[in-house]
């Protein structure tokens, strides 16, 4: 089948669907690929690296391929050149775009939008959000860093000691973990701030400090995203934010909740509380933003000199790279569909992946598709509790019990055996526990000579077959022989093999 | 010549501290081989007081109503003595310098056979003497060579198991436990028994105890037999305990504190291990000890759909590491029976040339003996201060861009920790998936000891590298 992969129109886009990396990719599962003369201008991809990556690059005729690679929602002029049977890969929002959904219905036409895919792991490598969202993270940043009038990182000069930058990132999603990763890197002092406190860990591990409120709050949603919140939980947020805001000298925010207005997390006060020369970066401004004041795709300068950027092209902005990511998820949708890598595109509306995706099939519309439950997450967090209940230790008071019996028991016996046993019987008892004690803090790596060393020394077993040896009759002497035969075996081969493993270990040699 | 029983009894104090300061010394690197200098000393002087004991005589003194002392084997017995510690030695160096490092659990395996034949044998010997207190004389004549047949079967199949002479799966007779609990009951009412029975019946006492010999040595072959290949850690370190117990028994019954304290010491340090053991498999100790455990409860969902997994090739790994700036390595015993710890060695140091950190992250069951990888790694002179335990790396890994797992399966196994209905749930693992990219070294995608799947292979941040580790590795060393 043939692949077409048209030039990007909507104004201001800089990415293309295909770059000629994923085109050999394409090529490689049975397809034929066109590409529009100049699709990847913009992303520095020119016509000739597609011809030699084996697509031919041809006009306007690419519209009559069989299968079309976008980035945006093909236009209402673009939906004019659709006809049925076609199959169109890009961006619907269909949630938001209920127009559009119906205008590729009446066309006839198979819709996959590469923003419904179900956030499930095996999903997760043709699922553009999460590929724009890192990308858009760290650009943020970058702007960020743009507009900002100092260092991220504090440093001790001979002019002066710079203080290092504080940076406040809201939603630890793709995006915000790659805000965090990026800040931190620069040198700056990343905090972090999440409806979901199950994300905390994953915003540690990126080098942020990750902010707590204590409120009873929602376990993780079902979907894979942030939940809306109650308004407890809005009332403490917003205490933060206050408290925040006029400590920090850059705000990101990425709380966005597909398909419905982003949540106000800050409002004009909070805004004009930060310092002069603060910098916001509204990563939310295409669903009318997070920030009071955000102006979608506009740089907005308050009267009390902090910058708030609503830009909703980040991902357009690093476009050789967005392009790449973007053109391997379609290429991993690809695969998908083409199971037999025989070129042939073949849709599976029992995948949930593919039929999430699906929100047009032949002119009928399939959105919104059942709900798949997918998170892993609160079955993560309720099996090790489970589990624990389980095991719980037992009470003090009856293990009191317990060894009070043991101890009854023992005295019970005691007064019936012969003194010398209880004597050894004492000795005994104190190398048992010196044994755990001493063992106790043996580092990982010598378990394997501490074994060896051990079984040499229980090799002194042979002092019990030395001993025997004097006796009269032969069948003893000669069962002794083969008891001191074999623990000598042990004690000398047991000593030898430790310390020869002793040996090896080395500390790393001091550097030259 | 007679020595004074002091000074036989002094000496084995002597001896028993020196064992207690090697084991000391064994806990950390700096000291370790002054521990095992220790150690010899020990030995060396348990030894020498105990043959001029044993064939000189000891002079008769009366503690109590006990009579300590007897005549010496004279210069027959000594020679028969160094007879047998001499072929003993000479095959015990042999081995001990001959075995490679990949080896070493078979050997610790057959060395702990030895002590269990020695103590059987003890045992048997012992059951001839006429002591003041026969009938606790013969309960722990019973004890001494029970616990010794239970390990020297147990310890011959491990070392069967181990060098892969008989299949490593688990036996799995129907109702073993039946059969294990029997055995024990049985040894118990024989035992009784044995105490029972006057001492002049000796044919009667010799056929009991032969019994209950035989029914020990079943019993430590089936324990050891219903257990898998991939638990040897723990079956190992329990044996060593066995091995202890079982000198202690003989201590006993030779009424010699030596051996009491030695066995005792290596008993309850062998205990301590394979607890540690169990804990890095999230089992109960008691079912480790009963065998065969770990196959009964949690369903095997082989029908899930993973999805597919990746693959990589030598060049692209090897360009993922020279990007990398951090790489932790996994091995697990996959890597020991590839022979690949040399080329790891080489890739680690070559890496490290670059700048690159490079940190080993070892699962506590790694490899068939407790510490196996550690050993091997040292042999390959990978320096032991970037060789880590799994808690230490754990928490690093989300920061580190390339893991390499070569040949572990289920120490990786992310199933362990997020699907609850998985036969290994709750185990802790090597949280390997939270690194930017995961390359795992593997012959094919079957599955790893414990028959699960996993999930890991089909990580989108995981890319299969399949082959024979070792060359897999050496292609890697050639496109550096």
């Amino acid at each position: 089948m043939r692949i077409g992969v048209p030039r990007e129109t909507r104004p201001g886009e800089t990415r293309v669907a295909a770059t000629p990396k994923t085109v050999e990719q394409i090529r490689a599962l049975g397809y034929a690929v066109f590409v529009e003369s100049g699709a990847g201008v913009a992303s520095s991809f020119d016509d000739a690296a597609y011809v030699r990556a084996g697509a031919d690059v041809i006009d306007e005729a690419v519209w009559n391929a069989d299968v079309l690679l976008k980035i945006n929602a093909p236009s209402d002029a673009e939906i004019a050149l659709l006809r049925p049977g076609q199959v169109v890969a890009s961006l619907v929002s269909p949630a938001l775009n209920p127009d559009l959904v119906a205008s590729l219905a009446a066309r006839g036409v198979t819709a996959l939008a590469m923003d419904a895919v179900p956030r499930i792991s095996r999903a997760q490598s043709l699922d553009v959000l999460s590929s724009m969202a890192n990308i858009g993270g760290y650009r943020a940043v970058v702007e960020a860093a743009h507009e900002f009038g100092s260092f991220f990182t504090g440093q001790v000069t001979a002019a002066g000691k710079v203080p290092p930058a504080k940076v406040l990132v809201v939603g630890a999603g793709v995006a915000g973990l790659a805000a965090i990763g990026t800040a931190s890197a620069l040198g700056a002092v990343v905090r972090a701030f999440d409806a979901r406190p199950e994300v905390g860990e994953q915003v540690e591990s990126m080098g942020a400090e990750f902010l707590r409120i204590d409120v009873e709050e929602t376990g993780p949603s079902a979907d894979g995203y942030a939940k809306e919140t109650s308004a407890d939980f809005d009332a403490k947020a917003a205490e933060l934010y206050a408290a925040q805001a006029a400590d920090v000298d850059i705000i990101i925010t990425t709380a966005l909740i597909p398909g419905r207005p982003a949540p106000r997390l800050l409002d004009e006060a909070m805004v004009a509380s930060m310092k002069p020369g603060s910098v916001v970066v509204d990563m939310a401004a295409s669903n009318g933003g997070n920030v009071a004041g955000t102006v979608a795709d506009t740089k907005v300068v308050t009267e009390g000199g902090v910058t708030i950027l609503g830009y909703t092209d980040l991902p357009g902005r690093l476009p050789t790279q967005a392009s790449q990511l973007f053109g391997t998820n379609l290429v991993n949708l690809l695969k998908l569909v083409t199971p037999a890598k025989d070129g042939e595109f073949t849709l599976d509306l029992d995948d949930p992946v593919q039929r999430g995706m699906t929100v047009v099939r032949d002119g009928e519309v399939l959105w919104p598709p059942p709900p798949v439950q997918v998170s892993a997450a609160p079955a993560a967090v309720a099996a090790p509790v489970a589990v624990k209940v389980e095991k719980a230790p037992m009470s003090a008071n009856r293990r009191l019990g317990y060894l009070g019996i043991a101890a009854a028991v023992f005295l019970l016996v005691a007064s019936v055996s012969p003194e010398p046993f209880l004597g050894h019987f004492m000795v005994f008892m104190l190398s048992v526990v010196i044994g755990f004690y001493v063992i106790g803090n043996v580092h990982h790596a010598l378990h394997t000579p501490l074994m060896s060393v051990t079984n040499a020394i229980s090799g002194i077993i042979v002092v019990g077959a030395i001993l025997q040896i004097r006796h009269d009759s032969v069948a003893v002497s000669v069962l002794a022989f083969i008891g001191i035969l074999v623990a000598s075996i042990n004690v000398f081969g047991g000593f030898r093999v430790t310390a020869r493993m002793l040996e090896m270990f080395k500390r790393e040699e001091p550097v030259r | 010549m007679t020595l004074p029983v002091t000074l036989v009894q002094g000496a084995y104090i002597v001896a028993g501290l020196s064992f207690i300061l090697a084991l000391a010394g064994l806990s950390r690197h700096e000291s370790a081989r002054a521990g095992n200098r220790f150690g010899i000393i020990g030995m060396g002087i348990a030894l020498v007081a105990t043959i001029l004991a044993a064939t000189g005589g000891v002079s008769v003194a009366e503690v109590g109503n006990v009579t300590l002392g007897f005549s010496g084997s004279g210069w027959f017995g000594l020679a028969m003595i160094l007879a047998a510690m001499g072929i003993g030695a000479a095959i015990g160096l042999d081995r001990a310098r001959k075995v490679e490092m990949t080896g070493m659990p078979e050997l610790i395996a057959m060395l702990h056979s030895f002590v269990g034949l020695a103590a059987v044998l003890v045992g048997w010997n012992s059951s001839y003497e006429k002591t003041a207190y026969p009938g606790i004389h013969s309960g722990e004549v019973m004890v001494g060579v029970f616990i010794g047949a239970v390990t020297f079967t147990g310890s011959i199949v491990a070392f069967l198991k181990l060098s892969a002479r008989i299949k490593s799966a688990p036996l799995m007779l129907p109702g073993r436990n039946w059969i294990n609990l029997g055995a024990i009951g049985a040894f118990l009412v024989l035992t009784v028994v044995y105490v029972l029975v006057p001492e002049d019946a000796e044919m009667l006492r010799a056929s009991l105890l032969g019994l209950v010999t035989l029914i020990a040595l079943a019993l430590g072959w089936h324990l050891v037999a219903s257990i898998g290949g991939g638990d040897m850690p723990v079956v190992v370190s329990m044996l060593n305990s066995y091995s202890g117990w079982a000198a202690a028994a003989a201590g006993f019954l030779l009424g010699n504190d030596l051996l009491i304290i030695t066995g005792a010491l290596v008993g309850s340090s062998g205990a301590y291990l394979s607890y540690i053991m169990c804990r890095a498999m999230n089992r109960s100790f008691i079912s480790v000890i009963a065998g065969g455990f770990g196959v009964e409860g949690g369903t095997i969902a082989s029908d899930v759909d993973y999805g597919e997994h990746r693959e990589i090739t030598a060049e692209g790994a090897a360009d993922l590491l020279t990007e990398a700036r951090s790489v932790v390595i996994t091995p697990g015993y996959g890597m020991a029976v590839a022979q690949a710890q040399y080329p790891v060695a080489d890739l680690t140091r070559k890496l490290r040339e670059r700048g690159i950190d490079v940190k080993f992250a070892i699962h506590p069951v790694a490899g068939r003996l407790p510490g196996h990888m550690n050993v091997l790694l040292a042999e390959a002179k990978v320096p032991y201060d970037i060789v880590l335990e799994m808690d230490e790396v754990n928490d690093d890994l989300a920061g580190t861009d390339v893991v390499l797992v070569i040949g572990a399966n289920d120490t990786v196994n992310p199933a362990a920790f997020d699907d609850p209905t998985s036969p290994i749930a709750g185990m802790p693992v090597i949280r390997v998936w939270e690194a930017g990219e995961v390359i795992v070294f593997k012959r094919s995608m079957a599955t790893g000891y414990a028959g699960v799947q996993n999930p890991l292979f089909f990580k989108e941040n995981t890319q299969m590298l399949f082959g024979d580790a070792k060359d897999r590795v050496e292609d890697i060393l050639k496109a550096l």
